[in-house]
Parts: C-alpha cells; structure tokens; sequence
C-alpha cells in the first residue's frame, strides 16, 4: 500500500500531498477542519492581510461543450476577515488537527516591520508555514501588493528576505503567471533563501461577455474588471511553468515546488508530482464538487502508485523532469505514422476531414474506388457523397438491405485510408478520433541514426568551419 | 382552405406527445454529443438530406434561429417530420455511435427542440431573395409532398396554387397521422408557414375536366395525389356499420367526430397504419384490441418499434389469421377466420378444420391504400405502372413534359419524408426543365 505522507519544503508534515489552496474553500476555519475530516493533508489558509472589502458579484466560468466551469475566474479580494479573527482559527484548527498542515497565506503593506508583524503573529498562531501571496493578479496589485510585487523581481526578492529575517517555519513563495518569465521571480525566491515555491497563482483573464447587455463577466453594476483565471483550463499552462522552475539551476539548484494550476483529480495530482512537486494545492474543482473529491484523489493516486510500484511519493516525483527537453534536442528521424483499426473504425471520417482541412491530406476516403498510394500534388475539394445519393425510407419488406461492403462493422467505403507516404505522423487524427485504440501511432523506422537539430546545424557548423 | 382548428381536449388529454420534447438544456448537452461526422450518414440517410451535423451544432453554439433554417432549407416540414420520421431507420439509425455501443444522438427531438422553438417565438420561413417569375404552377393535392414542392417553387419565384378538394390543407399530415406524434394543429402551423411565403391555397375537387381546365391555366401541374381509398375488406358482410377503415378512423378522432370506440375491436392488417388505429382505438376507450394478421410476426410491414409500441399499449396480435366473413349478431360482429400458413409456393391456404370467429364491435380494415387510377388515368400522356405514376427519378417529371409527380401516387406509399425529398426534387426538376426549354426556345 502506498504511502502518501509528506515532508514538504523542510519541516511541512502532512498525511498527504492534497492541500487546498488559498481561496474561497479555505476561508474559515470551521470548512478547513470539514476539509481535514474528508481527507486532505493540508489547506492554505484564505490569505490573511488587513480586511478587504469585496464586491459582488464575484466569479464567473467558461463553459465547454455542454460542460461546465471549464476555467473559473474570480475578482474576490483577500480575506475579508479581521486578522486577529483569522489567526485564533488557525490556533484552533492547529489544535484539533495537530497532523494536517496548516500553511498562512499573507499579503501585507509592502513595509519591512509590517511583514515582519504579521510573520510573527502567523507563527506564533501555530500555522505550519507560510505562503507569500505575489501573485493576486486584480485588486490588491492597484494598491501595490499581489502581483505587483511577483511582477517585479527585486520587490519578491526583498519581501522574501524581509520574512526569512523573523520566520521560523518554511516560507513559499507563491508565483504568478502573468509575467513573461516566471523563472525570473522564482530565482529572486532563491535568492533571498526561500524554502519553497507554490505555481501558478491564477491567470489575468476575462472569461466572457454578455451578447445582450455588452458587459463582461462577472458583472459588478453594469461593470466588470478582469480577474484570475484558473480551473481545468489552465492546467496544461501550469505544467508547463513548473516544468519551467523546476529544471532552473540560475541561482541555485531547484527548490519544493507546490504544484498549482488546475489540479482536479489524481491523474492532475500525479502529473505535477512527475514534474518535480511535492504536494499539489486545489481550489476549482473543490469548488465544483466539494471537498469529497480528495477522497478519489487519495485512492486513485494509492492504486496508480501501487500499480507502478512506488511506495513514497519521492520514488516518482520529478521522474518526468528529464524527459522535457528543448525542442533543438528532439530526434529528427524519429518517425511515425497514423494506423486505423478497421475492425473499432465507426466511420465518422473525422480524421478524414481533420487531416484534410487541417493537417497533410493524406487520410482518404476512396476505399472502394481503389487505393492511390503515392506522392499527391492536387487535392480536390473532400467528396460529400451522401448528399448525392437520392434515399428513400427502408421498407424491409420492400426494399433489399443495405450492401456492406468488408468485413468489419463498418462498410469499407466509410472507413478512411491512410497515405503513410504523406503522413507526417502529427497525431490529430488520433487525437479527433471519438474511438478508443482506434487510431495509433506506429513507429515507422526510418533506418537513419537519431539526429537532433542541435547535432544538425552543430555539424554544418563544424564542415564551414 | 381554413387553418382554424381546435383540437378536442378530450382527444389532446388521450393522446399526449410520444415522446416528450427535450428542454433547451438536455438539448444543449445531448448537442454537444454529436460527433459532428464528416459526410455524416446521417445525412445521407435523410431523404431531404438536411445537414444534421451543422444544426445539431448550432443547438450546442445557441444559434437556434439558425439551426432552424438549416433543417427549413433541406425540407420545408421539419417540424412534422422530426415527430412522424421513423428515425430508427433514417437518421438515427445510421448514426455513428451505434458502432460504438452508444446510443444514437437524438436527433429526431433536437430537430423538434429547433423547429418548435423557432415557430414559438414567432419564426417565419426565410424567403429567398430572388426575382419573381410569371410561370403559374398548380400543386395537385395539399399532402407532404405537394406542399414541400410548392414552397421550393415560390422560393424560386414561381407562381404556386395548392389545389385539394378538403377543407383543410396538409394531407396526411394534418388527417392521418397518429395525434401523439403529431397534432392536427400542429401540421397547420406549418401550412401556414408555406402560406406566409406567398403560396395561394384552394378547394377544388378536381375530375377529369378539372384536369383540363388546370393544364390551361397553369404551365406545371405537380401531382402530389397521395393515394386513394383504402381497400376494402373482401369478405362477405363487409358493409356492415361496424366495419370503417383505419384512415376513417383516425382521421375521425383527430377532427373530434369519433371520441369513443365499442370495447371490442379487430384491426385487420399490420402494418403502420394499422398500428395507429389500434393504439388509436385502445386510447378512446376499447378494452380489447386484436390485430389480425395473415402471416407471422417477422413478415409485417410495421416498424419494429411501431409493433413494440403497440404491444406497450395493449394491443393483441393473432398471427396466421385470415378473416372470411363477417356477420352482424345481437350484439355486436362475429368475424369469421380462418388460420392459414403458406404452401410451398408461398401462397397461404387454410388448414383444414381451423375456422374460428372472433365476437367484436368493430372491424377496422388497415390493409393499405388504393392508387388514384381513375383521376391519374385522366391526366393524359401520364404514364402509369403498377398504379404508380412513372417518372424520371432525379426531376420527377412524367411522361407528359407538362406533369411532374412525387410522394405516395409516385411511390406506392412511403413516408412523409420521402414525399417532401419527391416534391422538393420535382420543385428543383421543374426549374432545371424550364431553364433548359428557355434556353431551347430563346
């Protein structure tokens, strides 16, 4: 049986990796401790600054394809909650739950005795660690704090060091995305010693407009202003900004990376874990579903565990990181090509016309014509043959059955051909097929040794010179 | 011809939609399963081809208005048809999923879910811009097919007259088909649409005179006659007042003049429409409905979710069954059978000693249709086969270059949808025609 427990960024001990982000689900204490019982090992507490006051309404989604809440976005502000209210909850909780971790999220005047206040008091409160909020992207950035310090190097770098100077539990820093190179920051974290990194916060976004009334959403009178994207939507984003700090080495080696970013099952959890993290931080899919999602989070990430044979969380995190390479490195004779199983083929020619209209034209749709392997120079337009045909209403009585024409389900003359000449072996067709194992992708050897890019134009190079 | 019709309520409480209608978000969600095939079968399936695929999309993109004129382009009776289609064996039936043990997108109750959300907010057939043409065309009969033709002719600026000697216009439509699959007001709404596009209506029976008189005031003549008379039952005592035939039947429930049955009724022959009046007649009331079949289970003309609904609905089935004679008694009919099996020609002789009656109210022969020949004999120069009227199948035009055909006179008795694909081929057929002996004469 696999074992979850976490020992994060240098003393943050929790049962499991699953904590819940700094935001709506954890803003009190009495739906922390709710969030403990149905299983997580830890929760960012809704981050603690002087109270704010809030608009409403306050979030809005993006739907997708008769599915909801794809991406979230929110203009909520920090804690709307006195801090003394905030850190007696956090003692409480610390109380009652000695083995979860509790981490203080803080966002404070950018003032070095302010910080060093509120670092003191968030400690002295029994939280596990701390987390420094440079990542708000709408509200507390006008007023100098959020992302306006994340967006600025030096000012993440000073912060960092302001806290690092009283604290005595492990300080993250939390990234935003809405910079050109998150890397940048993160080695300012690095710098002023930092214990560990939470990314991403959430993405500037506006999700939306009103087509009746002309005004974006969420709606604040008539009005709205753009907010933090996260959800779904935004994981292959996050993966990739993690990947990203995670093989940095400028100003050191890497440091804990607290994944975040669209984390909504174990299957997100053990991706991001892959890419170098040591606990993961949900929000949307918490406020989705409720916090009884940790409980297929645990279970499915125990049984994937097992199955691959991994009892801690260290003997697969990272194992991704070296397979993430710079595209210069990539082998260029390395070939594949699209197969289609006829016998799962349901002839819905989407690979047909994807290939067509948006990748190389070489899956046809001329199995009964004859097949016409070889170089194309000139499409014509994608026949649409059933318009042509003249159809009646079958009477079984009257009419004779259908010609099938092969021996699968279905009739040859639906199912595409593909022309492994032309194939560039893209994989949208494998990726718009609708059918499971339908389409692969077969290695084709081209019998010439791996060359990379950087081998390619190294030699050119080296013949010139 | 009047469109004013209001339903009873008794028949409307009776006879309750099959199928409910899908809310706008079930519609979105069962949408956005659609594949969206390349050259979808679905499509292909359809005899009007309407683009299923693009329509299904704009029900998930929320362009309703414009989903609706997808399927109005492709056949002008979309909202008839996406309630009468057998789209088990069209659309649906070939849809993609099936290969992959899923069920078939519903595309039947989206193309309702667009169609009567379009008409319920007012939605009008989009006339096409195009320049008016002087050539006076007459659609003979105002069913499916004659109205599916009519309405592309004036689209292409023609001059259309609808003719039918019945009060109210739709055919089949609006007199024949089962009310909870489609409501008599319901066909209406759509004949009022294609009336909207500037298509003239008239009552006119029409004999062979007629016919004269209508090659002289019109350039075309479409014949969208349908069919005749059922056929009746040939058996001694057939006269009977018990005795009416299936058309008769439903036609007289759906107008609010039959809204009660005897409690023992015979349905004769199994096919659809023989279903129809059988759940028809269970639903006003009688206690026993019995189909009398000549041949077995898997040789009837019905669908085969038409005899499972006939079957949820309580109707009985007596296969093998061939009734003989038919007597009035004191209280009721008794119905002489016999049972009968095929020899080894095919032909069904009776077993000996197998006679048998059956005591019932009423006799409904459903045993199909009998072509028009005695009008269609007189539309001279049109050929007729089988008592069907011959035509070239891609323009729909007769033997006499002055007639075009389509639908039930043509086919022998199809669907609805293959009516309207006929009429509307015959609309396109008689444009290309025309063109073409402009072009000759010019």
């Amino acid at each position: 049986m696999a074992d979850l427990t976490t020992n994060f960024a240098g003393g943050i001990k929790c049962p499991n990796p699953f904590w819940l982000a700094s935001a709506p689900p954890t803003n009190c204490g009495e739906q922390i401790m709710r969030a403990f019982d149905a299983g997580w090992g830890g929760a960012v507490w809704k981050t603690i600054g002087e109270p704010i006051t809030n608009v409403s309404s306050r979030y809005s989604s993006v739907d997708w394809a008769g599915q909801r809440m794809m991406g979230l976005n929110n203009i909520e502000l920090i804690s709307d909650r006195p801090i003394e209210v905030n850190l007696l909850e956090i003692a409480e909780v610390k109380r009652l739950y000695p083995k979860h971790a509790v981490i203080a999220s803080l966002m404070v005047e950018s003032k070095r005795e302010v910080w060093h206040e509120m670092v003191k008091r968030a400690e002295g409160a029994g939280s596990d660690g701390l987390e420094l909020n440079f990542g708000c992207p709408h509200g507390m950035s006008e007023r100098g704090m959020g992302s306006a310090v994340g967006q600025v190097p030096e000012y993440a770098q000073m912060i960092t060091e302001w806290v690092k100077e009283v604290a005595r539990t492990p300080v993250l820093v939390k990234l935003t995305p809405n910079i050109s190179d998150i890397r940048v920051v993160a080695r300012a974290a690095k710098r002023a010693k930092a214990d560990g990194l939470s990314a991403i916060n959430t993405i500037n976004s506006i999700t939306g407009i009103d087509l009746d009334t002309f005004e974006p959403r969420p709606n604040v009178g008539g009005k709205s202003s753009h907010g933090g994207y996260c959800g779904p939507a935004v994981k292959p984003i996050a993966l990739n900004m993690v990947q990203q700090v995670n093989s940095d080495y400028v100003d050191g080696p890497p440091i804990p990376m607290s994944g975040i970013g669209g984390v909504s099952n174990w299957r997100d959890a053990a991706e991001f874990i892959l890419m170098g993290c040591g606990t993961v931080q949900v929000c949307t899919a918490a406020m989705h579903y409720g916090y009884r999602i940790v409980e297929d989070m645990i279970d499915g990430l125990s049984n994937w565990m097992d199955e691959k044979g991994f009892v801690t969380i260290e003997d697969f995190r990272g194992k991704s990181l070296t397979k993430v390479t710079e595209w210069k490195h990539l082998n260029l004779n390395y070939k594949i090509v699209a197969q289609i199983d006829e016998a799962l083929c349901i002839g819905c020619q989407l690979c047909h016309i994807a290939c067509w209209d948006g990748a190389h034209q070489c899956i046809h749709v001329d199995r009964v014509t004859g097949s016409v392997d070889g170089h194309v120079e000139v499409h014509a337009k994608p026949r649409e043959m059933g318009r042509e045909r003249i159809a009646v209403t079958p009477i079984p009585k009257l009419d004779a059955p259908k010609v099938h024409v092969g021996t699968h389900a279905t009739s040859l003359e639906r199912i595409p051909r593909v022309d492994e000449t032309e194939c560039v072996g893209c994989n949208l067709c494998s990726l718009v097929c609708p059918v499971d194992h339908c389409i692969t992708m077969v290695e084709r050897p081209s019998g010439l040794a791996p060359e990379t890019w950087a081998e390619r134009t190294n030699a050119l190079v080296d013949r010139a010179g | 011809m009047d469109t004013g019709f209001v339903v009873d309520p008794d028949v409307a409480a009776r006879f309750p939609d099959l199928h409910p209608p899908l809310g706008k978000r079930a519609a979105v969600v069962e949408a956005n399963r659609c594949l969206n095939c390349f050259d979808a079968p679905c499509m292909s399936a359809c005899p009007t081809h309407i683009d299923v695929p693009q329509f299904i999309k704009k029900i998930a993109s929320g362009n309703v208005p414009g989903s609706a004129k997808t399927i109005l382009e492709a056949n002008v009776l979309g909202a008839s048809c996406s309630r009468v289609c057998p789209v088990e064996v069209l659309c649906e039936g070939s849809c993609v999923m099936h290969g992959k043990s899923e069920r078939p997108i519903e595309i039947g109750r989206l193309q309702r879910f667009a169609m009567e959300t379009f008409y319920d907010a007012g939605g009008k057939l989009p006339l096409r811009r195009r320049e008016e043409r002087q050539q006076r065309m007459a659609c003979l009969g105002a069913g499916p097919s004659s109205l599916a033709c009519a309405a592309e002719l004036r689209q292409l600026g023609f001059q259309v007259t609808v003719i039918d000697r019945r009060a109210l216009p739709g055919g089949l439509n609006t007199y024949g088909v089962a009310e909870y699959k489609l409501r008599t007001a319901d066909s209406l709404r759509e004949v009022e649409m294609i009336r909207g596009l500037g298509v003239k209506f008239e009552v006119r029976d029409i004999d062979a005179a007629g016919l004269e008189e209508l090659e002289r005031e019109f350039d075309v003549v479409f014949l969208g006659v349908g069919l005749g008379a059922m056929h009746r039952l040939d058996v001694e005592g057939s006269t009977s007042a018990g005795v009416i035939d299936a058309l008769e039947f439903i036609e007289g429930y759906k107008t609010g003049a039959r809204l009660t049955v005897a409690p023992r009724v015979v349905v004769v022959g199994a096919g659809n429409t023989a279903i129809d009046a059988a759940c028809a007649a269970k639903r006003l009331g009688a206690e026993t409905v019995t189909i009398l079949y000549r041949r077995q289970r898997a040789n009837i003309s019905a669908f085969d979710f038409e005899y499972e609904h006939a079957l949820r609905e309580g109707v009985k089935f007596l296969w093998t069954a061939l009734p003989v004679g038919l007597r009035e008694t004191e209280d009721g009919i008794a119905l002489a059978c016999l049972e009968v099996a095929p020899d080894e020609a095919g032909l069904l002789v009776p077993l000996e000693g197998s006679e048998f009656t059956i005591e019932c109210d009423v006799v409904i022969p459903a045993i199909g249709q009998s072509p028009l020949v005695d009008l269609l004999s007189q539309a001279r120069g049109v050929s007729m086969e089988w008592g069907r009227v011959v035509i070239d199948r891609a323009t729909g035009q007769t033997t006499n270059p002055k007639y075009f055909a389509g639908g039930d006179c043509v086919n022998g008795g199809r669907e609805v949808v293959d009516a309207i694909a006929d009429g509307k081929r015959a609309a396109l057929g008689i444009a290309a025609v025309l063109a073409g002996n402009e072009v000759a004469n010019g």
